[in-house]
């Protein structure tokens, strides 16, 4: 019997895990499933809860209701990675678990202790984070009896989970700030280590004009040095000072620290992976899924979804010694919040910056890019559906994995 | 505009088009137009982002530079005005880190 090891039951590892039960022989394959933790979060509704949008019950189920039957589920936190060894040491009980091909979809968390001041005193008192759940939970009750003042949203440093996230909380914010009355008693500041809203120039523009067009201010090229807790005011490395009545922080994101301890990462602890074929550059049994991995494409569920594709195709491929296929393109596809039930659509890869048109198909649609549609808030909404019923599950999703240039003006 | 600057290539952004040109020369009339003087802190960091695109072939991070040098981001900064990390690997005559997505 051999073993097919996964580590991590996020959203890659789970939908992989549900993949790999359909397609590899159970006579001939044990898979192991392993995480720390057991509750599988809607990670995209931790942008809906400070606003009460959401619930915190909405975003929550268990791990292991998504673990297909044949596979096994092992929680605990790992110790320690040898792929040298071919061999996982799990912190439960010092279990050794030996592989013969090992997934690593470990994730990236945010790390706010990188960042001077920001862990410290001011922390989730009138400092958050909408990265976690309880980041988000905690920042609604400080939301809910906030009277005005300034809201600094502040990204740390890139590269960081779902990179639109942090525009959606600002254009979020001004609208939930409208409906409660107290807009004209909230100035908010994007401050960003970018030259712009966004990393992509057509994209950026767009996003950017949002900001402006909502009264948002943006802090371009801000890189956070330190927050001084007591007096609220963040510093820029460049000798720049911002004060604050809520900080909103977007800390540093990291890969998990057992992918450092095993000498596996970068120096954001992220796996390097070959970008087309999803297979680690230095172990040819060990595959990458999703925001472990250092591949150059944005760190999102959508992402690890079109990954997913491609790797259940090579790990079959290389179990049968056939050629890898070099097929993963970066595809990336995001519905962007605007606020007042409005919602943009970006789709692009690792070659085409996101352009305007329609998705998935030509003129109808139903989906525009780069433009402000109701259509768009709606498909936003309708994911959470889709990921719980399709996307966790393994299911085959009705548009295709590679980006297509159908419906968008170059 | 210098000869030697005239004699390579720069994209639209001012980076080098081929870091193989690259001659220590070169950087110093790069910097020169940048509004740098190299001093050997700078070369430090230089010296390190031609290291990482020899083995890696793109420029390294800040974060990447502040862990592998005795440079720490505060002088990357004084060294660097503005964004650091575009600014040394423009001298280094590299490319426009893609870094971020």
């Amino acid at each position: 019997m051999k073993t097919f090891l996964v580590l991590g039951a996020g959203t890659g590892g789970t939908m992989m895990a549900n993949k790999l039960a359909k397609r590899l022989d159970p006579q001939e394959w044990k898979i192991i499933l392993v995480d720390k933790d057991e509750t599988h979060y809607y990670q995209p509704g931790f942008l809906f809860i400070p606003f009460g949008f959401y619930k915190p019950e909405d975003v929550v189920k268990t791990k292991k209701a998504f673990v297909p039957s044949n596979a096994e589920f092992i929680l605990s936190d790992i110790e320690l990675i040898e792929p040298d060894a071919n061999k996982v040491t799990l912190t439960s009980a010092k279990r050794v678990i030996q592989y013969d091909q090992l997934l690593v979809a470990t994730g990236t968390d945010i790390r706010p202790g990188e960042i001077e001041g920001l862990a410290g005193a001011g922390w989730h008192q009138n400092i958050f984070d909408f990265y976690t759940y309880a980041g988000s939970v905690a920042l609604s009750k400080f939301l809910s009896t906030f009277r005005g003042g300034r809201v600094v949203i502040n990204v740390a440093e890139m590269p960081i989970k779902c990179p639109v996230a942090p525009l959606e909380f600002s254009f979020l914010a001004d609208y939930y700030f409208q409906q409660r009355g107290i807009r004209n008693k909230v100035e908010l500041i994007y401050t960003t280590p970018l030259s712009g809203a966004f990393t992509k120039p057509k994209a950026s523009e767009m996003l950017g004009g949002l900001l402006e067009k909502k009264g948002i201010h943006i802090e371009p090229d801000f890189a956070i040095s330190d927050v001084d807790a007591g007096k609220n005011v963040i510093y820029s490395y460049d000798g720049r000072e911002i004060s604050y009545d809520l900080l909103v922080s977007i800390p540093t994101n990291m890969g998990a620290d057992v992918i450092g301890r095993s000498g596996m990462g970068d120096d954001l602890n992220f796996v390097p992976t070959n970008k087309y074929t999803l297979q680690s550059q230095k172990w040819p049994n060990v595959w990458v899924i999703g925001d472990a991995s250092n591949v150059p494409a944005s760190k999102a569920g959508a992402v690890a979804h079109f990954e997913s594709d491609t790797l259940i195709e090579n790990i079959e491929r290389s179990i049968h010694g056939q050629a890898l296929q070099e097929t993963f393109d970066g595809h990336v596809n995001c519905y962007i919040e605007t606020g007042f039930g409005k919602g943009l659509l970006i789709d692009f890869n690792y070659e085409t910056e996101p352009l305007p048109g329609t998705y998935p198909l030509p003129i109808v649609g139903p989906f525009s890019l780069l433009k402000e549609s109701a259509v768009n808030h709606w498909g936003k909404l309708a994911f959470k559906c889709i990921y719980w019923n399709i996307l966790v599950k393994g299911l085959p999703m009705p548009v295709p994995s590679r980006m297509s240039m159908v419906g968008k003006r170059a | 505009m210098s000869k030697l600057l005239d004699s390579v290539k720069f994209d639209a952004d001012g980076y080098l088009d081929d870091p193989n040109q690259w001659t220590e020369e070169l950087a110093k009339e790069i910097a020169a137009r940048e509004g740098i003087t190299l001093s050997d802190r700078h070369w430090v960091v230089i010296n390190y982002a031609r290291n990482e695109w020899k083995t890696k072939g793109e420029a390294p991070t800040l974060r990447n530079i502040t862990k592998n040098t005795d440079v720490d981001t505060k002088e990357l900064y004084g060294l660097f005005p503005g964004g650091p990390g575009k600014l040394a690997a423009k001298v280094a005559g590299l490319h426009k880190p893609t870094g971020c997505i």
